[in-house]
């Protein structure tokens, strides 16, 4: 009876392939392995002998739910390597970027993902008879995300528009003009939508994170700041590679992250808002207050909550961003590559993403780091069910099952992108 | 009246970005019409339910790069009246085919400190190497609005109506100016698969051949008109060798560039 094993053989509702597998002995966990079976694709391998400026497009595709982060943690760390900078109105149109992934990312994780969980659906479809409205709504909401996407990289998924130096070309201001019409409606909506989500049911969990994001001096983090903890981490992310160690554990194609000789750490959404609140518009705060959520959140189930303050910010920022739009001179600024490497870390939608290039003379690669952001959270997500696990351990299986996943989903795991990264197995002994 | 039973719809991921499974995902407006007339059977990036086969539809993502995964796809097309590729992974190997041409354990050793954890194939294949292939969808990602025609042009046992010309076409339809003529700008619309719509090239940027090759392309004629725009041998290599690296007339195109 106190023993058992909970298998989900095959994690639904992430972004990839993977599993959980839990052992539970006389009443009490004894063990748990987040297993990431996807197939590993050699990103930072074949980049080798690539031309610097192939790197954004190339990485775009270690995952399609966020190929904004990759461009743009691949443009800056080239940028940062060639001693470019990219200022005004190109910088201003990159973060612009960023909002439309975000929004795009976070609402399909909030309502058709994660929400299911809360209101007990096997996924969204089934919730959209019951609730059509808010997923009416969460579909519009995603639409206006990907429009953004869309327009100012040409299409939502792998956009065509980055390059190191900034974009092939810039909008004029009036193609904004009728997507900022949606974008003033859908703002309306994410409010509601953070009311929404405020009232679904929260089990009673918190823990002690060290939270990790950047931090800007005056903006909401995307591309740039230093890395910073509520344990007093405090970095430039040219010094990511002394404080942060990747171990290659057996059950796992995704290699785990881990603070040297601190351990594990929790980036992400719930990360960067705890850290980042004073950052938030006026509008978004004052979401968060009504909704209930402290500045600091430390229940991973209440994510959802934050996600969708996120989404509301990057509407308000979206708005911000266009109506103060003029357009820029030159699509681009100039690029001249050169023998050196080059760090950067940018907010992908699951938290901070990490990239290193090593270019030589010729502006080729000579050597690539990755460190994608479900590959930092993995020992924190198998932290999280240690813990979680006793207070349910009498529910049915098939119960207990759905509330790890739930649990897991809480980080919105995107397994492809940490393998460049789940199935759930939890195993009662009798 | 008997009512007619919903047609089942399974979607399966191999190695991939995700990207065109969440290309269904991303359909807006028509997901919860499209929901309300199939069944969707397994699609698990959307949904826990699980049901069994066969289907009538597979929608088949990603490429096959593990034993295991060799195994799985011949089970998948036993389960499936129809099978369509989706995406340049699953049509010809995706961007993870660049190992093909290199060694694949120095590969593992570059991304993994202990290589043995890992289990991979030498080379990334598309799924028709493995099994018969209904209907091959390509791009890198696919055009959702060639998706949505797929899925009902199967479902109402029609020909998908996807045309089957080159992006240079595409750019006319639009009204682009050609920007390898205008500008000197490097560009693979000549050879490569329409379906994009000519994104590119209308923000100035020359094609890159995300949707493969079409039907017969003359890529050693463009290589040519490349060479004399200035573009150097290895970039030639490089250029056919991305997302579509190893679909046959990219292959060897740029196989011919290497010396
Ligand atoms: S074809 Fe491209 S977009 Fe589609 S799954 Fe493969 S890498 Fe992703």
């Amino acid at each position: 009876m106190k023993n058992k094993t909970i298998k989900v053989g095959y994690l639904a509702r992430v972004e990839g392939e993977g599993a959980l597998y839990i052992k539970v002995k006389g009443g009490r966990v004894t063990d748990v392995k987040l297993k990431i079976f996807e197939p590993p694709r050699f990103f930072e391998a074949f980049l080798r002998g690539r031309d610097f400026a192939e790197a954004p497009d190339i990485t775009a595709r270690i995952c399609g739910i966020c190929p904004v982060a990759y461009q743009m943690s691949a443009v800056h760390a080239m940028e940062d390597a060639f001693g470019v900078k990219v200022e005004g109105q190109l910088r201003a149109l990159r973060r612009l970027l960023y909002c439309g992934e975000w929004i795009e990312s976070h609402v399909l994780h909030i309502a058709m993902l994660h929400a299911p969980d809360f209101l007990g659906y096997q996924d969204a479809i089934g919730m959209a008879k019951d609730h059509p409205e808010i997923v009416e709504t969460a579909l519009k909401l995603k639409k206006t995300g990907n429009e953004i996407v869309s327009l100012l990289g040409g299409r939502e998924i792998h956009p065509i528009n980055v390059r190191v130096g900034g974009f092939y070309k810039a909008p004029a201001k009036r193609d904004f003009a009728p997507l900022l019409e949606r974008l003033k409606w859908a703002r309306d909506r994410g409010r509601e939508l953070v009311r929404w989500t405020a009232r679904l049911p929260f089990p009673d969990f918190e823990r002690d994170y060290e939270f990790v994001a950047l931090r800007h001096p005056d903006e909401y983090p995307f591309n740039e700041g230093r890395l910073v903890s509520n344990k007093g981490l405090d970095i430039s992310p040219r010094d990511y590679d002394d404080t942060f160690v990747e171990e290659h554990v057996e059950h796992s194609n995704a290699l785990h992250s881990v603070i040297a000789g601190r351990g594990e750490y929790f980036v992400g959404p719930m990360a960067r808002y705890s850290l980042n609140f004073d950052r938030l518009s006026a509008l978004a705060q004052e979401a968060a207050r009504e909704a209930g959520i402290s500045p600091v959140c430390r229940n991973p189930f209440q994510s959802i909550i934050v996600r969708s303050v996120e989404v509301l910010y990057a509407f308000d920022e979206a708005i911000r961003i266009i109506e103060a739009y003029e357009m820029p001179d030159r699509p681009s600024v100039e690029v001249r590559p050169r023998a050196g490497t080059g760090y950067s870390c940018t907010e992908a939608p699951r938290g901070s993403l990490y990239h290193r290039y090593q270019i030589d003379d010729g502006g080729m690669i000579v050597d690539t780091k990755i460190v994608p952001p479900t590959s930092q959270n993995q020992k924190t997500i198998e932290s999280d069910l240690w813990q979680f696990v006793p207070d349910y351990i009498d529910l049915p299986d098939t119960d207990l099952k759905w509330k790890c996943e739930q649990a897991v989903r809480n980080y919105d795991p995107c397994i492809s992108c940490a393998t460049h990264f789940l199935r759930l197995e939890v195993e009662r002994e009798q | 009246m008997k009512r007619k039973r919903k047609p089942k719809l399974a979607v399966w991921k191999f190695a991939s970005c995700d990207g065109c499974q969440l290309s269904l995902l991303d359909c807006e407006d028509e997901l919860l019409a499209l929901a309300a007339e199939i069944e969707i059977a397994n699609f698990p990036e959307a949904s826990r339910a699980v049901m069994k086969g066969p289907y009538d539809l597979s929608l088949v993502e990603g490429s096959i790069t593990t034993p295991h995964d060799a195994e799985r796809i011949q089970k998948v097309r036993r389960a499936s009246k129809r099978l369509v590729t989706i995406g340049a992974c699953a049509t010809a190997g995706g961007i993870q085919a660049l190992r093909n041409f290199k060694d694949v354990k120095e590969f593992t050793r570059v991304v993994y400190a202990t290589p043995d954890y890992i289990s991979t194939l030498d080379k990334s294949t598309a799924i028709s190497d493995h099994v018969r292939v209904d209907f091959e969808l390509q791009g890198c990602p696919i055009n959702k609005a060639q998706l949505v025609e797929v899925i009902s042009a199967f479902l109402n046992g029609r020909k998908p109506n996807t045309p089957a010309h080159s992006v240079c076409v595409e750019c006319k339809l639009r009204g682009t100016v050609c920007v390898m003529v205008a500008h000197g700008t490097p560009c693979l619309g000549p050879v490569t698969h329409a379906g994009c719509g000519a994104i590119c090239p209308s923000y100035d940027r020359g094609c890159y051949g995300c949707f493969g090759p079409m039907e017969t392309p003359n890529t050693a004629s463009l290589s040519d008109w490349w060479s004399g725009l200035g573009v150097k041998e290895g970039e030639i290599v490089r250029v056919f060798r991305s997302f579509n690296a190893y679909a046959e007339p990219f292959r060897k195109e740029s196989e011919k560039h290497e010396e």
